[in-house]
């Protein structure tokens, strides 16, 4: 399966989507000129992921900045993975945030509210 | 001679200006179009005059959420007007304020007076809930509330007043029969929190 590699930048965030090598990682700013555009390629390589994923899959987030634009399509995302967790696959999304940012550790903790799919929340020294 | 004198009048008036700038704390004023370019050239302005200040970390990320939405509402919703006239092409004023204590970010924008008592309602009711009512509110929009075509997910003014715990200070003001400028002032706290 296609490999997507998508350089980070001031404001589109890095993107590793890579089934081979059981990469799967969102990281930095999202805050896209057409967010609907941008994450699309994303959510098109889960639905072609879904049909034959990895014995488990570990979704990693690790963003610094999100708009509110970007947080509805992150969970998009997250309920797609979690549509794959209520088909029996092993599924862990793991959220990064900055130690000091207790908005970013919020925002994980509301993801994990909202879908049902085991979520861990990992705070790292920024 | 009187262009001489225009002139002189023009440079007087800059001086003016400049000094109410400095009288009320502004230290960025935009009139036009708002693009993501210049969404992008703003806030990394801001973001390194607040690192330049040493400004907290927790104070910088606010400030930049409250300008990035506040910037987006503009250009996101130029396109929901039906007139051509060009106050609704997206364009707006933009206003950055350092003050002793606070932060605040101002927009004006253009609308069309039928918008005035949706916005009202919607203002009143976020700034009347309290933190858990607006993270209800919010988890719900997100899961329902529809993208509009350009993105806005009508989350804007909910994230500002959750980010800030500031209510959100607003202002119409007529411009003709159809149409009022919509002021928008939100304070961010200097303090660490």
């Amino acid at each position: 399966m296609e490999t997507i590699k998508i350089q980070g930048t001031e404001d589109t965030p890095k993107i590793i989507l890579d089934s081979e090598n059981e990469v799967m990682e969102i990281s930095g700013r999202s805050l896209p000129e057409d967010v609907s555009a941008f994450y699309e390629p994303v959510l098109n390589w889960l639905n072609e992921y879904a049909e034959n994923p990895n014995k488990k899959t570990i979704f990693n987030f690790k963003l610094t900045y999100f708009n509110t634009a970007s947080s509805k399509l992150l969970l998009d995302i997250l309920m797609k993975l979690e549509e794959m967790h209520e088909n029996g696959n092993d599924i862990l999304i793991r959220w990064h945030y900055p130690e000091d940012d207790e908005d970013m550790e919020e925002a994980g903790e509301e993801y994990a509210d909202i879908v049902d799919v085991p979520f861990e929340q990992v705070g790292y020294s920024a | 001679m009187d262009r001489n004198k225009d002139i002189k009048g023009f440079l007087e008036f800059v001086y003016e200006f400049y000094k109410t700038m400095k009288a009320h704390e502004i230290t960025l004023v935009y009139e036009g179009e708002i693009t993501h370019q210049i969404t992008k050239a703003f806030t990394s302005l801001t973001e390194s005059n607040m690192a330049k200040d040493d400004e907290a970390g927790s104070v910088q990320r606010k400030v930049f959420h409250v300008m990035v939405e506040c910037l987006q509402n503009i250009s996101k919703h130029a396109e929901d007007f039906t007139s051509d006239d060009y106050l609704f092409s997206g364009r707006g004023i933009f206003l950055v304020s350092k003050g002793e204590d606070e932060y605040s970010v101002t927009t004006g924008n253009a609308i069309e007076n039928d918008r005035i008592e949706e916005l009202t309602e919607m203002l009143e009711q976020i700034n009347k809930m309290d933190k858990d009512e607006l993270k209800q509110l919010y988890k719900r929009q997100m899961k329902e509330g529809r993208l509009s075509e350009k993105g806005g997910a009508g989350l804007g003014f909910i994230d500002i007043k959750r980010k800030t715990g500031k209510e959100l200070e607003y202002h119409f003001l007529p411009i003709s029969d159809d149409t009022s400028f919509f002021l928008l002032t939100s304070t961010i706290s200097r303090e660490e929190l």
